[in-house]
C-alpha cells in the first residue's frame, strides 16, 4: 500500500472510472489545460475580470467531481467517516471547482466579451 | 486598474522545469547475480508470479521454471466484491500468461511430488525436474467434500452460496445472495475451524450481506447469523472486539465455537459441531466456506510440520525466512506457508522480496538479513463505501501504514476506496514484481 507510484496511480484511476472513460478525462482535461496555457501565453496575462465570471461556475464544479467520485466508488456522503475522508473529498471538491474555474475561463478567452477583453487591452 | 497578474514566459518555463525534475525518478539498481542455478517454482498465482518477477531482476543466467496447470489467474482479493454485486465475474480473471515475463518457462502442470533429497519434482505429466532451489507456492486446497451434504452444484441455488470457489461460483454466490437481500429470512454465516485464505473475508461477505439486505428488505424482515469457529472473530483480539461491537451494533447474531460439518440443503438446515453437540440452524441463505488444506503432494513428499496443523498439511518453514527447516534448498510462500496468520495477497507481497533475498545470497554463498514479520492488511468492509484498513503482524501488533491518517480500527471511506479501487492496482504492480 505505501508504494505510490505514477503506474500505480494510472492504475487506480483506472479501476475507478474505466479504461475508456479515464482516457476521455484526461484528453478532455490534456486539452483544456493546453488551451488555458496557450491563452496564458497569448494574453500574457492573468485576467481577473476573467476570473470573477470563472468563479461562478466553481460550486458546479466541484459538486459535480464530488457526485462523479461517489458514484463510480459505490459511495454515498454519509460512508464518510472520520477526517481523511473529509480531506480527501475536500480536495475532490477543489480540483472540480479549479478545473470548472480554468474551463469558463478558456471558453470565455476563446469566445471574448467586450467586458473581460477590456483588461487586456489595457495592459497593452 | 487593470486587474493583471503579468505572467514572464521565462520565469514561468522555469518553474514548469522545476516541477518535473521533481517527479523524476531516483533509480539505483544493484548488479545482477551470475548463475546458471535451475529454479522451479511450483504455482503461477500471486506468489510464483511476484517471486518469478523479481528474481529475473536480480539474476543473470538462472532458469526458472514454474509449474502451473491453470491458464486463468483469479485476482483473489476480488471475489468478495463479485459476491457482494459490486463487480463482473470477469474483473478478477486474467491469464496466467499475462504476468509472467519472456525469461521463464511455464510447464502447464502441477506438481505430483517432491524428492526433497535428490532434489527434483515430479509433474502430474510424468515429468521429472532437477532442482537447485525449489520454491513452494501452489496455493490451497478447498475441501468441499468435508462437509456433508454440500457440494458446489448447490452454490446459486436454495440459498446456497461459496464465494471461495473461484469467479463463476462468486457471481453464483451474489445470485443466491441477492435473493435473501430481496426476499429476507435467516442468513446465515460460517467460517471453517482451519487455516483459512483471507480470515477477513467471512466477516466481510457478512457485512456486505447485512449492509445489502438492510437497504433492501429491510432491517426487519431478516436477520443475519455469524457462526464463529472459535471464541473469536477475528484473530486479533483488538480487531476482534472492534468487530463484536460492530455486529452489536448492526443487530448481526454471533454464535460461538461453531464449526459447519454438514447441511441439509433440501431443509434449508445446517449442522455446527459445538462443545455441547451438535446444533442445528435454520438457513434461507448460507455462505459455506470450507476447510483448506495443503496440496496433498506437499504432505505427501513430507514436507509439512509433523507437530502442527496435522489434519491440514503446511509447509514447515521458518517464519521469518520462510525458508525450510529441513531442506534448506526449499522455501515457501503464501498460503501454503506453515507460518501463523496471513494468506492473503498482503502476505505474499511482503513474503515475496524476503525469499527473494534469501535465495539471490544463497547463489552467492551468503546469508540474508531478511525478516517477515508477519505483516499481512484486510481491508475489512464493514458495508458498502466504508472499511477499516485493518494491518497487523505475527504478535497481533497493528502495524497502520499510514498512521495518523488513516486511522485502523476507524469505519473509513478512503479505507473502502483502498480496497475497491487501489487494491488491484498494487496487487497488479505486485505481480509484475513492481511493489
Amino acid at each position: 500500500m505505501k508504494d505510490l507510484t505514477l503506474q500505480t496511480m494510472i492504475a487506480v484511476f483506472e479501476e475507478m472510472f474505466g479504461n475508456v472513460m479515464l482516457w476521455v478525462l484526461i484528453s478532455v482535461a490534456a486539452i483544456v489545460t493546453a488551451a488555458y496555457l496557450f491563452v496564458l501565453f497569448r494574453d500574457r496575462a492573468v485576467s481577473w475580470r476573467k476570473f470573477l465570471l470563472a468563479q461562478l461556475a466553481m460550486p458546479f464544479g466541484a459538486v459535480a467531481a464530488v457526485m462523479l467520485v461517489l458514484a463510480v466508488t459505490h459511495s454515498s456522503l454519509g460512508d464518510l467517516g472520520g477526517p481523511i475522508d473529509w480531506i480527501v473529498m475536500l480536495g475532490v471538491a477543489a480540483l472540480g471547482a479549479i478545473g470548472a474555474a480554468i474551463l469558463v475561463y478558456t471558453i470565455e478567452s476563446f469566445v471574448g466579451s467586450r467586458r473581460t477583453g477590456e483588461d487586456v487591452r489595457a495592459m497593452r | 486598474m487593470p486587474h493583471v497578474l503579468v505572467l514572464d514566459r521565462r520565469k514561468f518555463l522555469a518553474l514548469a522545469a522545476a516541477a518535473g525534475a521533481l517527479s523524476m525518478p531516483l533509480a539505483g539498481r544493484a548488479q545482477p547475480v551470475k548463475t546458471s542455478a535451475h529454479i522451479v517454482i511450483v504455482g503461477a498465482g500471486a506468489g510464483g508470479a511476484a517471486l518469478s518477477n523479481r528474481l529475473l531482476r536480480r539474476l543473470d543466467g538462472a532458469k526458472i521454471t514454474l509449474l502451473d496447470p491453470r491458464k486463468e489467474h483469479f485476482y483473489q482479493p476480488g471475489f468478495s466484491l463479485v459476491a457482494a454485486g459490486l463487480r463482473d465475474a470477469d474483473y478478477v480473471v486474467s491469464r496466467t500468461t499475462d504476468w509472467l515475463s519472456k525469461g521463464v518457462t511455464l510447464v502447464s502442470e502441477a506438481a505430483a511430488a517432491v524428492d526433497p533429497v535428490g532434489k527434483t519434482v515430479t509433474t502430474t505429466g510424468g515429468r521429472k525436474l532437477a532442482y537447485d532451489f525449489l520454491v513452494l507456492a501452489p496455493g490451497l486446497v478447498l475441501d468441499h467434500e468435508a462437509i456433508e451434504g454440500f457440494s458446489l452444484d448447490l452454490v446459486g441455488k436454495n440459498g446456497v452460496g461459496a464465494l471461495y470457489a473461484g469467479p463463476d461460483y462468486a457471481a453464483r454466490t451474489w445470485a443466491a445472495a441477492k435473493k435473501f437481500s430481496e426476499e429476507g429470512g435467516v442468513g446465515l454465516f460460517t467460517r471453517p475451524n482451519t487455516e483459512m485464505k483471507c480470515a477477513g473475508a467471512p466477516l466481510k461477505h457478512t457485512f456486505l450481506i447485512d449492509d445489502i439486505s438492510r437497504r433492501g428488505v429491510g432491517a426487519g424482515k431478516r436477520k443475519i447469523v455469524y457462526a464463529s469457529n472459535n471464541a473469536a472473530l477475528f484473530s486479533v483480539p483488538i480487531v476482534s472486539e472492534k468487530v463484536r461491537m460492530l455486529f452489536r451494533d448492526r443487530g448481526v447474531e454471533t454464535v460461538y465455537n461453531h464449526v459447519l460439518k454438514s447441511m441439509d440443503p433440501g431443509a434449508k438446515r445446517a449442522t455446527f459441531a459445538t462443545p455441547n453437540g451438535d446444533q442445528q440452524i435454520k438457513y434461507d441463505y448460507i455462505h459455506v466456506i470450507p476447510p483448506q488444506r495443503a496440496p496433498a503432494f506437499v504432505r505427501q513428499s513430507g514436507l509439512s510440520w509433523a507437530d502442527k496443523w496435522t489434519d491440514q498439511g503446511w509447509a514447515e518453514v521458518d517464519q521469518k525466512t520462510l525458508r525450510h527447516r529441513r531442506f534448506p534448498n526449499i522455501f515457501a510462500l503464501g498460503d501454503v506457508a506453515g507460518v501463523p496468520k496471513g494468506k492473503t495477497a498482503a502476505s505474499v507481497k511482503w513474503q515475496a522480496p524476503v525469499v527473494e533475498d534469501h535465495l539471490v545470497a544463497a547463489l552467492q554463498g551468503k546469508q540474508s538479513a531478511a525478516e517477515y514479520g508477519g505483516y499481512t492488511s484486510c481491508p475489512l468492509i464493514t458495508r458498502v463505501g466504508s472499511a477499516m484498513l485493518v494491518e497487523f503482524d505475527y504478535d497481533n501488533n497493528l502495524l497502520p501504514s499510514f498512521p495518523g491518517v488513516i486511522a485502523p480500527l476507524e469505519e473509513l471511506w478512503i479505507s473502502w476506496l483502498m480496497k475497491e479501487v487501489a487494491l488491484k492496482a498494487t496487487y497488479n504492480a505486485m505481480l509484475r514484481g513492481l511493489a
